[in-house]
């Protein structure tokens, strides 16, 4: 990412007074930029004049790439944002973050058991949480980080998955940590130590498989794949509908306890 | 965002028409909106659908799907020339020598080379972003698979034939259905966590197009739960994973066949070139083209590398023309312009409603159907919403879902839609939300077999970039299964070929043959692909930039 613009021009905002949109005073790494209010960081990046390559991958909240922390004139309070989700404001301060040089344990996911003593074994400075809770105030996704830790310290796997579930790893949680601890490693490695070892396996995948391995279904495809157009829509138009099972959708993974 | 406490996060004139759904909303609960025949399908999509509007079409002047149509978007991008002069391009010095060579990092990718890796081959992933910076990040609504006693494989190739409108490959479909329960097995495998019952019996709902519930979600996060599991598993399995570097150029060989392909550090700005015994193209799709100028669901690097790479090592291309328009893009506020909003959704019960609070379409029609009828209510109806902006939009009724499942539904199932809302101060368990057709999947591209070989040689393909699949439209849910199975089928028939696979003396030949096709049919010479990221400056910027030299001057 370059700044390629030397200044942004003062009568940019005049003009923007008497048609354009209305502009907001930002600084990129320290250094001023005037852009349209209404436009997400990210968008006001591009505006500013900048090519974006690092910081940026979905744009639309789920890769992690845009985690950025930023102030506002006159307040002494950082705060965290996703740049693709969060609109600039006068006066904002910001700088992006888009990599963190963690710790990330390297392990045979098949050799590892569900249990305490294995995620300490990957992450040994993890135990080394105090709790402060800055992960939590830091985390754009509100996860309450802390509360995962505590339970992951507990070794209660089910709980630290559920938790973390929806962690999109931008690190913003490492990055103030000051026990050096990685949250968003340990927080995967808990959902697939749940994923493989407790959240028992579905049978019903276990025994389609096998039919397939047998071949039960090549017949009827085989003859689905020789039929012309009209006779597959006839068939196509005239198959039952499973009615919508009201039940079954609300329910949901992990063990079914509540976290908030 | 910064609004006043109370303050109302849509315009007095939305407000008033919310009301008007409110009003409606009771008798609805129990009102069943007729599915449309076959013909009143394809009337409205012959009258709706944006693939059908006039002069958007162009034919192919060059190239081996010379007279095939697409929209001048891709063509713009297909018909241009290289950013390497291959005549004078330097292929002496190898920088990476690889058993395959993996193109794209996202879940087709991904699950390539984990697969090339299990083989024993040596795997080189080369991604423009960061590794997992992809479309399958951004899926959130589920996986289709027939995994359940009342769901045979042949249902699901019934299915995905007749939404496809019967233009799918037959061998591909049938790849896609007989695989799909062995990838849930996979990602079980992997520990990735879906949404199952106390039992392990996975929670599976109905899509647009589907008879039977078969979408497998790990609540509305599918796409992430697969991806960031396996960027971990690439991780740990130490596959070699080069970032911010894109292909340029694929490599052929002296016999013609496709050896790799010349790498770009998109941070430094050097060539590397890369010599595989088999390659594997993953690079997803186009929505960052914006075709017809939509908005899109996709990621900031869906733009079409992969198929421009391909096509010009002669790889031919199917269904090209059709374009996917997800029918429930956010259309309001400004921020989240053309985002996913997903059919999980509708899938819960959602229902579309217009200016009059009245439904006018099926909500679990096909995509390109609920699109279409988006359009027609909001184009030829007027019936539609108008923003602040001049974006006009219709209703998607949210709230529906907890009167209908219970309250704190929409928060379990939904999080990343709530979260997405709630960063806009809009509450969408409490109030609808509005949307719009967005552009989101490209249903055609490079044909493949169902070895997902392109027909060039030493090539696979993996993914949205791969054509035949879905025909001309794809289902919910089989886009995740898609660059799974032919991701895994990719990977491993490319490392099963490497073993065999001695590669000549490198070429660009077919570069320099396509860039004498190109000049033949009048092609401008400052056309240049693949575009590797989007241009969103500002005119005025690059005006500005006009006549910049690099730093430290071009000595």
């Amino acid at each position: 990412m370059a700044a390629k613009k030397a200044a942004t021009k003062p009568k940019a905002k005049k003009a923007a007074k008497d048609a354009g949109p209305e502009m907001v005073d930002i600084f990129i790494m320290g250094k001023k930029y005037d852009v349209p209010k209404g436009l997400t960081i990210q968008k006001a990046l591009e505006y500013a004049g900048m090519t974006l390559l690092r910081g940026c991958g979905c744009r639309g909240g789920f890769c992690g790439a845009c985690g950025t922390v930023y102030r506002t004139a006159g307040d002494y309070k950082l705060k965290v944002a996703l740049a693709c989700q969060t609109v600039v404001e006068d006066g904002m301060y910001l700088t992006q973050i888009p990599f963190y040089p963690a710790n990330k344990a390297i392990y045979d996911i098949n050799k590892l058991e569900p249990v305490l003593e294995d995620v300490v074994q990957c992450y040994p400075e993890f135990m080394r949480c105090v709790q402060c809770g800055t992960c939590t105030k830091v985390c754009p996704q509100d996860i309450d980080v802390m509360q995962y830790m505590a339970t992951a310290m507990r070794g209660d796997i089910t709980r630290t998955a559920d938790i973390s579930f929806d962690c999109i790893m931008c690190g913003l949680c490492a990055s103030r940590c000051p026990a050096e601890t990685v949250q968003y490693y340990v927080g995967i490695l808990n959902r697939r130590l749940y994923g493989k070892y407790i959240a028992p396996p579905a049978k019903h995948v276990a025994e389609r498989i096998k039919e397939i391995k047998a071949s039960k279904f090549d017949r009827e495809i085989d003859d689905f794949m020789k039929m012309d157009q009209k006779e597959l829509q006839k068939i196509y138009e005239a198959r039952d509908i499973e009615p919508e099972d009201l039940a079954a959708e609300t329910a949901t993974a992990a063990s079914g306890e509540k976290n908030d | 965002m910064a609004l006043e406490p109370g303050a109302d996060p849509y315009s007095k004139s939305m407000r008033e028409t919310i009301k008007t759904v409110e009003a409606t909303r009771s008798r609805r609960m129990t009102e069943e909106f007729t599915r449309i025949t076959a013909d009143q399908k394809a009337d409205l999509l012959k009258k709706y659908h944006p693939d059908h509007k006039a002069g958007e079409m162009v034919e192919i002047k060059v190239g081996v799907s010379k007279g095939e149509k697409t929209p001048k978007e891709v063509e713009a991008v297909i018909q241009a020339y290289s950013r390497l002069e291959p005549k004078s391009f330097d292929l002496s010095d190898i920088d990476f020598d690889v058993d395959v060579l993996v193109i794209g990092g996202g879940g087709a990718g991904s699950s390539a080379a984990l697969m090339a890796h299990e083989q024993g081959a040596k795997v080189l992933l080369t991604t423009k972003l960061r590794l997992g910076d992809a479309n399958t990040m951004m899926a959130q609504g589920g996986i289709q698979a027939a995994d359940k006693p009342n769901d045979p494989p042949s249902r699901h190739y019934l299915d995905v034939i007749g939404g496809g409108g019967y233009y799918n490959i037959p061998e591909l479909v049938r790849a896609l259905v007989l695989d799909a329960p062995d990838v849930i097995g996979w990602l079980q495998d992997l520990g990735t966590m879906f949404d199952k019952t106390a039992d392990g019996t996975y929670v599976t709902i109905h899509g647009g197009g589907t008879s039977r519930r078969r979408m497998h979600a790990a609540r509305d996060y599918s796409g992430a739960e697969i991806m960031r599991t396996l960027r971990d598993e690439v991780l740990n399995r130490g596959i070699e994973v080069v970032e911010f570097t894109s292909a340029i150029e694929l490599l052929k060989d002296d016999k013609g066949k496709c050896a790799g392909a010349v790498l770009f550090n998109m941070e430094t700005e050097e060539h590397f070139v890369c010599r595989a015994k088999t390659t594997v193209i993953a690079t997803g799709g186009a929505g960052r083209l914006h075709v017809q100028g939509f908005p899109t669901t996709n990621h900031y690097g869906a733009t079409a590398d992969g198929l421009v790479l391909a096509y010009r090592a002669g790889a031919p291309f199917i269904f090209m023309d059709a374009i996917q328009y997800h029918p429930t893009g956010a259309a309001y506020p400004e921020q989240i312009l053309g985002l996913l909003v997903t059919e999980k959704v509708r899938g819960m019960g959602a229902q579309l409603v217009n200016f009059d609070g009245d439904q006018f379409i099926y909500p679990l029609e096909t995509r390109d159907v609920v699109s279409s009828g988006i359009i027609r209510e909001c184009r030829e109806r007027k019936k539609g919403i108008a923003t602040n902006t001049g974006m006009v939009g219709v209703w998607l009724d949210s709230p529906m879902i907890d009167l209908k499942h219970g309250p704190g539904t929409v928060k379990k199932a939904l999080p990343a839609m709530v979260r997405q809302y709630e960063r806009c101060d809009i509450d969408m368990t409490r109030d609808p939300i509005l949307i719009y057709p967005t552009q989101h999947y490209q249903n055609g591209g490079v044909i493949i077999n169902d070895r997902a070989e392109a027909g060039i040689g030493n090539l696979f393909i993996g993914g949205e970039a791969a054509g035949g699949i879905h025909g001309r439209n794809r289902l919910m849910g089989n886009s995740l299964l898609d660059i799974l199975v032919f991701g895994r089928r990719a990977g491993l028939n490319a490392a099963a070929l490497s073993k065999k696979t001695k590669i000549g003396k490198l070429t660009l030949k077919h570069t320099e043959d396509y860039h004498k096709e190109l000049e033949a049919a009048g092609i401008s010479r400052e056309k240049i692909s693949p575009m590797l990221l989007p241009d969103y400056r500002t005119p005025d910027t690059k005006e500005r930039q006009k006549g910049q030299v690099p730093l430290g001057g071009a000595v």
